[in-house]
């Protein structure tokens, strides 16, 4: 095999009962984007720049978690991170607290290519924003009136969103624990809507990227980071692959997911398929997630332990796949 | 091997002229830190109540960076970070962007047990600390005269302190790459001093925990986060091991460093100190990092590829070693 290859995705976690006309929409945006990564790479573009572009068009659209149409935080506004990798050197950028910056991906490629440092965050990548002269917009640009009615029904759940399954004993002050499948995050599906985005890329010369964006939990705590902007946890690209993340962060986290498909294929000498299957089968445990991932020989492959992931995938091959269930 | 063990580090990289009355003070509080931890190991302390209570000791000795003590950001303040991960359960904590919380591993123990999230930052994590109640101090407090006049040699060397080795070309507005082995992060060693602080420790129940916590880079922008308060980057603790990272950031954050080395043991079946090695060796590139690891089965180690690391650690049979050069 060989060849380039591309995957995209809008969140792992997905409401069975999300309304047809919803479902269509936003399988059009996956397909569109995924054109989009197509065409450039027939344009021999390079997988970061790929990534880059895509993930930024995902940004733009409302449809999901990222940019506009970000989650609101406690307080209704929208706090964006992102990170971007590129396996060729394996150079890494990421960015947190984003309140301004129309594309928080471009940021962080900003701050991988041309700031001395690798993850810049709040007030401070705010002003790093400006240094760099990147498109800014008031913090209303980002809010979408979905995402206000969200976080509505979300405080008046009366529930707390966790970053993790709550252990049986021992946690009093933090709210009940999960009581069926269609929670996330201590949320019902239809409330929580996790909806990062993410791209990976192989290019045609086998190069790896991978790129994930977010407006983060939705009724988070103002400073909450999640997975998205951490290199290994949601992002991670190396000479053999790369992967982007989604689903519930300290799952993500404390599982390492994203590295550990590398770390896998690296050392234990799993193909990708069978890298993602067993990372989402052994490192998550009840934590549920979803990531996409491509290898340095044309493979795309994704995986998800939870109900729905919004993806897709194509190769150099004239394969194309758009989908959102199992 | 059965039984406890504890590791604490002050840092990778240190100056070889370093004065030998300050190579005297950092073995003493190297030497009094390990024997804190120890106490309590002997009095059945579990692994992460024992990295907390070290840590917070390291944090409020002004000798190393973190805490009190810590290097200034280019404006003359102080933004502390840290991670905590207990490896039972594999769960974690982490802060940045503290500028008045006296004990930034605490909070991050508090993070990990008392917030709906994982990782909280600036004023979103100051925030917390106000509700917490821990003790905070004027950002005064941190800064000593010791960094203050570090920073000013910094800024008039007019170097920019990296986080990576600069490429050979391409990045012409980066400045000068490295020259000569005394320097880290594009700066003399003398003037870098890196000293972020860590312990890891296996109790004698066979729990691993990690924690670390810096006040990172000296002369770094406001808002720059680096590999200390980064789950799998400097620090992890799962069931096989604890590890907890020093050096230049971008390094270790690229090379997920404390993650792989338990990826390694799990996946390629190597022991502790065998896993140490082939990380510190075949991970950093031209990155300049050390660590320090415990596993389950009562062993400590501890590895590093630069001139230097303050470093102490003990065994329950009576093993007791405090260092700084190889």
């Amino acid at each position: 095999m060989g060849g380039w290859a591309i995957a995209v995705h809008g969140g792992a976690g997905v409401d069975p009962n999300l309304p047809a006309e919803r479902q269509e929409q936003t399988k059009q945006l996956l397909t569109r984007v995924l054109n989009l990564g197509i065409d450039a790479l027939r344009s021999s573009v390079s997988a970061i720049d790929v990534v880059e572009l895509v993930v930024r068009e995902l940004e733009s659209d409302p449809l999901f978690n990222s940019g506009r149409g970000s989650a609101l935080t406690e307080n209704g506004t929208v706090e964006m991170e992102a990170s971007i990798m590129d396996g060729a050197g394996r150079r890494c950028g990421a960015v947190s607290g984003l309140t301004t910056v129309k594309n928080p991906v471009s940021l962080a490629r900003l701050v991988m290519d041309k700031s001395p440092h690798s993850y810049l965050a709040f007030s401070g990548a705010e002003k790093f924003a400006k240094e760099m002269g990147v498109e800014t917009v008031e913090n209303e640009y980002f809010i979408t009136q979905d995402n206000v009615e969200m976080l509505k029904l979300a405080k008046e759940a009366g529930s707390i969103v966790f970053d993790y399954r709550i252990p049986k004993a021992g946690y009093e002050t933090c709210g009940t624990g999960v009581q069926s499948p269609i929670h996330m995050n201590g949320l019902p599906i239809s409330i929580y809507a996790p909806e990062t985005v993410g791209c990976v890329v192989v290019d045609s010369q086998g190069r790896c990227a991978a790129a994930t964006s977010t407006g983060g939990l939705l009724n988070k705590r103002m400073g909450r980071i999640g997975d998205s902007p951490l290199i290994g946890a949601g992002t991670y690209a190396c000479d053999i692959c790369g992967v982007s993340c989604t689903g519930e962060g300290e799952a993500i986290i404390r599982g390492t997911l994203a590295r550990e498909v590398g770390a896998v294929m690296e050392y234990k000498g799993l193909g990708l398929q069978e890298a993602v299957d067993f990372v989402i089968k052994e490192r998550l445990d009840e934590g549920k997630a979803g990531l996409i991932a491509v290898s340095n020989t044309g493979e795309v492959a994704y995986g998800f332990n939870c109900v729905g992931m919004f993806r897709g995938c194509a190769t150099q091959n004239g394969f194309m796949e758009v989908g959102i269930w199992d």
